[in-house]
C-alpha cells in the first residue's frame, strides 16, 4: 500500500503553509529577534521601522493583549522580550506590512538597547550555577554504591553529544484569518494544532472555541514542530487580532534557524561495573541536559533519557540522574528519539571503553547482558523481550562473524583506508511518559453515497499516518482504501488533541477509529442482518465493497447498506475516543509501567576511513527490526531507511556550532550539512523480526518513527574502531564524528 | 521586457531582471509546485528546467530557481513540475518510479527530485551512449546513462525523511527505462519548444540592463544570491551568463581557452577538458551539485574571491591567466591579461577595476607525462563548500637512474589563507627535486610556512594545517601511484 499522498506530491499538487491560497488584504509578518544572547532589554526603537513603507503596525510585549507568554510545562517563555533578553534569535518585536520584502526591510530598521550580560553556553556551567529549569530527576534500581564494591573491573569517563537541527525542509510558519465575532483561524505548520490552539489563546487572551486551528500537512516535523510551532501562530495571531487583517509569516530558513531550538547536547559522566564474566553488574550515569533558554518539552525530553539510559541491556544497579541545565541557547526541543539516542549513546560508549580496556569486542558485552523476559528497566517496568531474538536472527541473517572478519582482512592488507564495525542494539519504549497524553479520539463520517471521512488528531508529516489511519478505515469497512479521505487536522472537528509526536499517533488515533468504524459497522449490521436474513450479527462480516454472511459475498453491497440505514434514520457518524489501557507511572517512587510496548532491533554497521583524508562511508547498516506485524512494509521501510539516515547524520556530519557568545555559526544550510544522496550508505538492509506476541499497537503493527534512529548511533562507534586499527589511540566520546575530529584522532 | 516561455505559455513581464525565478513562478505566476527550501541553492527543492536553444535542439539543464534571475531565463524555456505534469491527471514515467518505489515521504522535496530526474531524462547524459574507445578510457569516471549518472543527476537535492535509499530505487528504475527507450518523459508541448524559442529570440527585446548599486554584473548567480538576495532582487545587473563573446571552450595554439561565463558543466562536458584530465568528472563532482554546476560560472568563482574557490585552487593549480576587459561587450584590443595568481590581493580584493570583467580563461596545453589531482575535504563529501581544497600539477620525469622526478609543478590550496593560495615557495621547492618521503616532509615544512589558516565553522587553524598536509601527502599517492608504491600502497 502507496502513501495515499504520493500522487499529489510527485506531481507538486500537495498543499503546505505557504501554498494555502492568500486572502485579500492579507499582511505579512516578520520577527525583530535579539541579536545578542543574553542581555537587559532597556529599550527598544521601531520609529525607523514604522515610518517604512508599506509597514501597519509593530508590535511590542507591551502591545499584547493576552498573557505574554506561550511556555507549556514551565511559564519561563515570553512571547516577545520585555525587559530580558535570554537568546540570541529571541523574538522581540513584530513588523506587520503590506508585503514580505517590506516587513523584512522595515525589520532591519529596529534598534535595540542592550546591556549585555554573561551567556551561559555550557550545560555544566550552568549546573555549577544551579540553574535548573525543573529539580534533577533519579531512576535508582538496586544498590550500585555496593555493586561496584564486588565488580571485577569499573570503568569511568565522560561523553559529549552535539545537538541536531531539525532541518525539515518546509520551514516554521502560520497564517491566521480574522473570523466572525472576533473569532480567528490558524493555518499552521504544526504537529500539535492544540498547542497551538492554547498558545494563541493565551496571548490574545481568547477562549478555545473561538480558534480553529487546521492543519493539512506538515513538510517535515521530526519533533521540531511539536512545541516550537506555537510562536509563530501566536505571532501571526497576535497581529491579527491588532490589525483586524490576515497576517501571515512563514520562515526564512535562516531564521528558522536561528530562532528555534534543536535536539539537546548532552554532557554526561559515566561509572560501568562489569564481573568477570563481562555481565554488566552495576552502572551509573549523570547527565547534563543542555535545555538552552526555556522551559520546552526539556522535562520530558530529560525523562526519557533517563528511561532508555540502560538501552536494552539488563543491568541489576542502576543509579541515573538528571540535570534540566537552563543556558543561553534557543530552548532546545522534541527531536525524533526525544532524549532516548542521548541516553543510549553514554551506555553505548561506556560499553565501549570496557571492551577497549578489557582487550574484546564491545559486541561480546552488549550481547551478555542483552534483556531477557521479565528483567526489570530502572523504572519498574519489567521487560517484554526481543533484544536476544532480535540480536540472533540478525545474526543468522548477516552473519556478524563473518562482517567482523572481512573488516579484518581488509584492514591486514591496506594501508591508507580501515573498516570498522560496530554492533547497535536498541530497546526504544513507545507511549508518552506523560500518561494523560496517552488519548486521542477520531470521527468518521460515512456519506449517504458510501464514501467514507475521517478526521484524527493526527498530523501527516511524511510519516503516513493519513495512509494509515485510511488502511484501519478501510479494513473495518470492507472498502478499497480510495473510498476513505483522511481530512486535515483541524481543532473544530478534534479537540484536545496530543501532538504528532512520540511515534504513537498511528497506534492512538488508528485505535480511535478503529473504534468509531466499529461502532458504525455495528449499527449497520443491525441493519444488515434482516436484509441478508442472518440468524446473527455475528455471523456478518465487510469485505469487498459487500456484507458477507458466515464467509460467503450476499447481493448487498455497501452503498445499498448504508443508504437504507440512513432511511432507517441509523447514524452513520462515530465520534470515537481512545486511552492507552494498562500504563502509568509515578514519579514520587520514579517506578510504573510508562510504556504500553517496546520496539527492539539489532543493527550491525561497517564502515571505511580514508586515514590519508579523514572522510568516511558508511558501508552498510543491517539491522533486524521488530515491527510487530506491519500493517504497511511500504511506509513502515520508509521510516527505518529515513530514521537510520537521520541517525546517522547526528553521528557524523551534523554539526551545530554555537560560539562562546551564543551566536549560531552553523546557520544555513551551507554550513550545516544532513546526509546527501551520496553519504547514505551503500546498504540499509531490514530483517523484520519474526515474532507472534501480542501487543497494544493497532493491528498489532508496531510504532516506527522514531526506534530506527537510534541504529545511527553505531556508526560512531565503527568509526571509532576504524580508526583505531590505523594507530593505536582511543578518541574521546564525543559526537559528531565530524571528518575533523577522525583527522585529529588519526594523527593526534 | 522580458521574455521566454514559461512551461507552455509565452511570457514577457516587466517584473524586475534582478527577481528570483523562484519568486517569480510562485508569487506571480501562482504555480506552487516548485518550493522554497532554503533559498541558497543547498536544497534543491526548488529545482527547475531551464530550455537553451543550441542550433536545432534545445538543451535542458536544472537550475536551482532561487538563485537564477529573470535576466538569465530571458529567451529561455524555463520549465516547472506544472509544465512537466500529464494534462490528464496521470503521471509521467519519473513520476511514476517515485510514487511505485515510495520516494516521497512528507513530499516537500519531491518535486525537486522529479524535476532533477526529469532533467537527467533530457540530457545528453540520459541517453545511452554507444562504448566509444574514450568511453573506454574513462570507464569509471564518467558515468553513462547508468544508474550512477540517474543518482548523480540528484546530488543537489536534500531530503530529510527517506534517508534516500527509495530514491535510488527510483533513480534506478528510470534510467533502466530510458535504456528500453519508447518512453515520453515530458508533455506533447516540448516537441514545438525549438521553434517557438527560436521565433522568440528572433523577436524578443533584448532585456533591460541597467547597471545600478554594488553588483553590476551577474553570472550564474550561485553566490551573488547567497550573499545579497535583497539587493539582487530589485537589480538590473547586466547578465553575463548567455553572453555568446563569453563561451566556449577551445585549443587556441598552445593554450586551451575557455570562455569566462563557461560553467562547471560545460567543462564536464567539454571533449577538450576530458582529453587534458582524465579524471575530471571525478574531480568535479567534488564541486557543488548539478544544478549549480549547470549555473556557475568559471569566472564567477573567480571574482567571487572566496578563499575557498574550488574552480579558483584547480585553475592556480594550472597557473592559468585571466583577460579582463573593460566592456562586457565585444573586446578589441582594450584587454589585458594577468596571471590568476596575481589577481588576489587580500581578503575579497582583486586586481581589477570595479568595470572590468573576466573574458577569457586560458592555460598552457600540457606536454609530457602531465599529471593533475584535486583534492578536498569538507564535513559532508559532496555539495558541500571546502574545509580545505587543493590541486597540483606536474609532469612526471625519470632519468636514466631511475630517480623520479617533478618537473613544472604548480600547488594551490583553498581554505588556508584570506585568497586562494598558489603556493609559490612549495611549488619551487619541488621543480626537479627526487620525489622520496624526505622531499615531501621538507614540501610540506615549507608549504605550512606559506600558509595562515584561521579557526571558523569550517575547522579549527590546527586542523586546517593537518589536513592541507594530508591533502599534500595525497596528491603523491594520487599522482604518483604507479611509481611509488611505498607511498602509494
Amino acid at each position: 500500500m502507496k502513501n495515499i499522498d504520493s500522487h499529489s506530491h510527485v506531481r507538486g499538487e500537495s498543499v503546505y503553509l505557504d501554498d494555502v491560497p492568500v486572502v485579500r488584504g492579507t499582511l505579512y509578518a516578520c520577527v525583530f529577534d535579539s541579536p545578542v544572547a543574553h542581555g537587559k532589554l532597556k529599550s527598544i526603537n521601531t520609529n525607523e521601522a514604522e515610518k517604512s513603507a508599506g509597514v501597519v503596525r509593530v508590535i511590542t510585549a507591551k502591545d499584547l493583549v493576552g498573557e505574554n507568554q506561550i511556555g507549556g510545562i514551565v511559564p519561563d517563555e515570553p512571547l516577545l522580550a520585555d525587559g530580558e533578553v535570554h537568546f540570541q534569535g529571541q523574538s522581540i518585536a513584530i513588523v506587520v506590512a503590506e508585503t514580505e520584502e517590506l516587513a523584512r526591510k522595515a525589520a532591519k530598521k529596529i534598534t535595540v538597547e542592550i546591556d549585555e550580560l554573561e551567556p551561559v553556553t555550557d550545560p555544566r556551567v550552568a549546573a555549577a550555577n544551579e540553574s535548573f529549569i525543573v529539580p534533577p530527576k533519579k531512576f535508582v534500581l538496586g544498590d550500585t554504591a555496593a555493586a561496584f564494591a564486588n565488580c571485577a573491573h569499573i570503568f569511568e569517563g565522560r561523553t559529549e553529544q552535539n545537538g541536531q537541527e531539525h532541518l525539515y525542509i518546509e520551514t516554521q510558519g502560520a497564517y491566521a484569518l480574522p473570523t466572525e465575532n472576533g473569532g480567528i483561524k490558524i493555518y499552521s505548520s504544526t504537529q500539535g494544532p492544540t498547542a497551538v490552539q492554547r498558545a494563541v489563546c493565551r496571548v490574545t487572551g481568547m477562549p478555545m472555541h473561538k480558534v480553529e486551528v487546521d492543519v493539512q500537512r506538515l513538510g517535515g516535523g521530526f519533533g521540531g514542530k511539536e512545541d516550537q510551532a506555537n510562536a509563530w501562530a501566536g505571532i501571526c495571531a497576535v497581529a491579527t487580532q491588532l490589525t483586524g487583517k490576515p497576517v501571515k509569516y512563514a520562515l526564512h530558513r535562516m531564521e528558522d534557524m536561528r530562532m528555534t531550538g534543536k535536539r539537546h547536547p548532552y554532557s554526561s559522566d559515566y561509572k560501568i561495573g562489569l564481573d568477570k564474566d563481562l555481565k554488566i553488574v552495576a552502572y551509573e550515569a549523570t547527565f547534563y541536559q543542555n535545555a538552552g533558554a526555556a522551559c520546552d518539552l526539556s522535562p520530558p525530553v530529560l525523562e526519557r533519557t533517563l528511561f532508555h539510559c540502560t538501552n536494552s541491556y539488563y543491568i541489576p544497579n542502576v543509579t541515573a540522574t538528571a540535570y534540566c541545565c537552563r543556558t543561553n541557547l534557543p530552548p532546545n526541543t522534541a527531536f525524533r528519539g526525544f532524549g532516548g539516542p542521548q541516553g543510549m549513546f553514554v551506555i553505548e560508549s561506556a560499553i565501549a571503553r570496557a571492551a577497549e580496556r578489557l582487550n574484546v569486542t564491545a559486541a561480546e558485552i552488549q550481547k551478555a547482558n542483552l534483556l531477557v523476559d521479565g528483567d526489570e528497566f530502572p523504572y519498574g517496568q519489567k521487560a517484554e523481550s526481543e533484544a536476544v531474538t532480535s540480536w540472533t536472527q540478525a545474526d543468522e541473517k548477516y552473519d556478524f562473524t563473518k562482517l567482523y572478519k572481512e573488516s579484518d582482512e581488509f584492514n591486514a592488507s591496506s594501508k591508507y583506508f580501515k573498516k570498522g564495525v560496530a554492533m547497535m542494539p536498541v530497546c526504544f519504549g513507545i507511549s508518552f511518559t506523560k500518561t494523560p497524553m496517552n488519548q486521542a479520539r477520531s470521527l468518521v463520517h460515512v456519506y449517504t453515497d458510501g464514501s467514507v471521512a475521517v478526521s484524527t488528531g493526527a498530523v501527516e508529516m511524511g510519516q503516513g499516518v493519513n495512509t494509515k489511519i485510511a488502511q484501519v478505515a478501510a479494513k473495518m469497512f470492507g472498502l478499497d482504501i480510495g473510498e476513505v479521505k483522511v481530512h486535515t487536522t483541524n481543532t473544530l472537528r478534534i479537540a484536545n488533541t496530543s501532538p504528532t509526536a512520540a511515534s504513537a499517533a498511528a497506534d492512538l488515533n488508528g485505535k480511535a477509529t478503529q473504534l468509531a468504524c466499529d461502532a458504525i459497522r455495528n449499527r449497520l449490521f443491525d441493519v444488515a442482518k434482516d436484509l441478508v436474513e442472518a440468524a446473527s450479527v455475528d455471523d456478518l462480516s465487510l469485505e469487498q465493497g459487500f456484507v458477507f454472511r458466515n464467509g460467503e459475498k450476499t447481493t448487498l453491497d455497501w452503498n445499498s447498506l448504508v443508504m437504507e440505514a440512513h432511511l432507517q434514520r441509523v447514524n452513520l457518524s462515530e465520534h470515537s475516543h481512545y486511552a492507552t489501557p494498562g500504563i502509568g507511572f509515578d514519579w514520587t517512587t520514579a517506578k510504573g509501567h510508562p510504556f504500553a510496548y517496546h520496539v527492539y532491533g539489532t543493527a550491525i554497521v561497517g564502515v571505511t576511513v580514508d586515514c590519508l583524508r579523514g572522510r568516511y562511508k558508511i558501508d552498510y547498516v543491517k539491522c533486524c527490526h521488530d515491527f510487530g506485524t506491519s500493517m504497511n512494509t511500504a511506509v513502515d521501510l520508509g521510516q527505518i531507511e529515513g530514521g537510520i539516515v537521520q541517525g546517522l547524520g547526528w553521528m557524523t556530519m551534523e554539526e551545530v556550532v554555537y560560539d562562546r557568545d551564543g551566536k549560531l555559526r552553523s546557520n544555513a544550510l551551507s554550513t550545516y550539512k544532513v546526509p546527501d544522496i551520496h553519504s547514505v550508505p551503500k546498504e540499509i538492509a531490514v530483517l523484520p523480526l519474526e515474532t507472534t506476541r501480542e501487543n497494544l499497537a493497532i493491528f498489532n503493527s508496531k510504532a516506527v518513527g522514531e526506534p530506527p534512529l537510534m541504529y545511527g548511533i553505531g556508526a560512531y562507534f565503527a568509526i571509532r574502531n576504524a580508526i583505531k586499527s590505523f594507530t593505536d589511540c582511543s578518541p574521546e566520546f564525543d559526537c559528531p564524528f565530524t571528518p575533523e575530529k577522525v583527522l585529529m584522532n588519526l594523527y593526534r | 521586457m522580458i521574455s521566454f516561455i514559461l512551461n507552455n505559455e509565452d511570457i514577457s513581464t516587466d517584473q524586475p531582471a534582478g527577481e528570483t525565478v523562484l519568486d517569480f513562478v510562485r508569487y506571480h505566476k501562482d504555480l506552487k509546485g516548485t518550493k522554497i527550501g532554503c533559498r541558497e541553492g543547498d536544497c534543491g527543492a526548488c529545482t527547475i528546467l531551464v530550455g537553451e536553444l543550441m542550433g536545432d535542439k534545445v538543451r535542458y539543464r536544472t537550475m536551482t530557481s532561487c538563485l537564477m534571475p529573470l535576466a538569465n531565463a530571458a529567451g529561455k524555456h524555463i520549465v516547472t513540475i506544472e509544465g512537466i505534469n500529464p494534462a490528464d491527471g496521470s503521471l509521467t514515467p519519473v513520476q511514476q518510479a517515485m510514487v511505485d518505489e515510495s520516494s516521497t515521504q512528507c513530499g516537500f522535496c519531491t518535486v525537486g527530485f522529479v524535476m532533477s530526474l526529469t532533467g537527467f531524462c533530457l540530457s545528453e547524459r540520459g541517453r545511452p551512449r554507444p562504448q566509444t574507445a574514450k568511453d573506454v578510457l574513462l570507464s569509471g569516471n564518467h558515468p553513462t546513462a547508468d544508474k550512477e549518472a540517474a543518482i548523480s543527476a540528484i546530488d543537489g537535492n536534500i531530503c530529510r525523511c527517506t534517508g534516500y535509499k527509495s530514491i535510488e530505487r527510483a533513480a534506478c528504475r528510470v534510467s533502466e527505462q530510458l535504456a528500453a527507450n519508447g518512453k515520453q518523459f515530458v508533455p506533447e508541448y516540448f516537441a514545438y519548444i525549438t521553434e517557438r524559442l527560436g521565433d522568440l529570440n528572433d523577436s524578443a527585446p533584448k532585456a533591460e540592463t541597467r547597471p545600478v548599486g554594488s553588483v553590476p554584473f551577474v553570472g550564474g548567480g550561485t553566490d551573488v544570491y547567497v550573499q545579497k538576495p535583497e539587493h539582487m532582487a530589485e537589480s538590473y545587473a547586466t547578465p553575463l551568463l548567455y553572453d555568446e563573446q563569453l563561451r566556449g571552450i577551445r585549443e587556441n595554439g598552445e593554450f586551451i581557452e575557455i570562455g569566462a561565463s563557461a560553467t562547471v558543466t560545460d567543462l564536464l562536458e567539454s571533449d577538450v577538458m576530458n582529453a587534458v584530465f582524465p579524471d575530471l568528472y571525478k574531480h568535479l563532482k567534488l564541486v557543488s551539485s548539478t544544478p549549480i554546476r549547470n549555473m556557475a560560472t568559471l569566472a564567477g568563482n573567480f571574482v567571487n574571491a572566496s578563499p575557498i574557490g574550488d574552480m579558483t585552487v584547480f585553475f592556480l593549480a594550472l597557473d592559468a591567466e585571466i583577460e579582463l576587459c573593460t566592456s562586457p561587450h565585444v573586446c578589441k584590443g582594450d584587454t589585458r591579461t594577468l596571471a590568476l595568481k596575481d589577481f588576489y590581493l587580500g581578503y575579497k580584493q582583486l586586481a581589477r577595476s570595479p568595470e572590468e570583467i573576466i573574458t577569457k580563461v586560458r592555460f598552457k596545453k600540457p606536454s609530457g607525462d602531465f599529471r593533475f589531482n584535486f583534492e578536498k575535504v569538507c564535513k559532508r563529501t559532496y555539495l558541500d563548500i571546502a574545509t580545505v581544497n587543493t590541486a597540483m600539477s606536474a609532469s612526471v620525469t625519470t632519468d636514466a637512474s631511475g630517480t623520479l622526478a617533478l618537473q613544472s609543478v604548480h600547488l594551490a590550496a583553498g581554505g588556508v589563507a584570506p585568497i586562494p593560495l598558489y603556493l609559490k615557495e612549495t611549488s619551487a621547492f619541488l621543480r626537479s627535486k627526487e620525489i622520496t618521503e624526505e622531499t615531501i616532509t621538507a614540501a610540506n615544512e615549507i608549504m605550512q610556512s606559506e600558509i595562515a589558516p584561521i579557526s571558523d565553522v569550517r575547522g579549527t587553524e590546527q586542523y586546517k594545517r593537518l589536513l592541507l598536509r594530508q591533502l599534500f601527502r595525497t596528491h603523491f599517492v594520487e599522482l604518483l601511484a604507479a611509481e611509488l608504491t611505498e607511498i602509494a600502497e
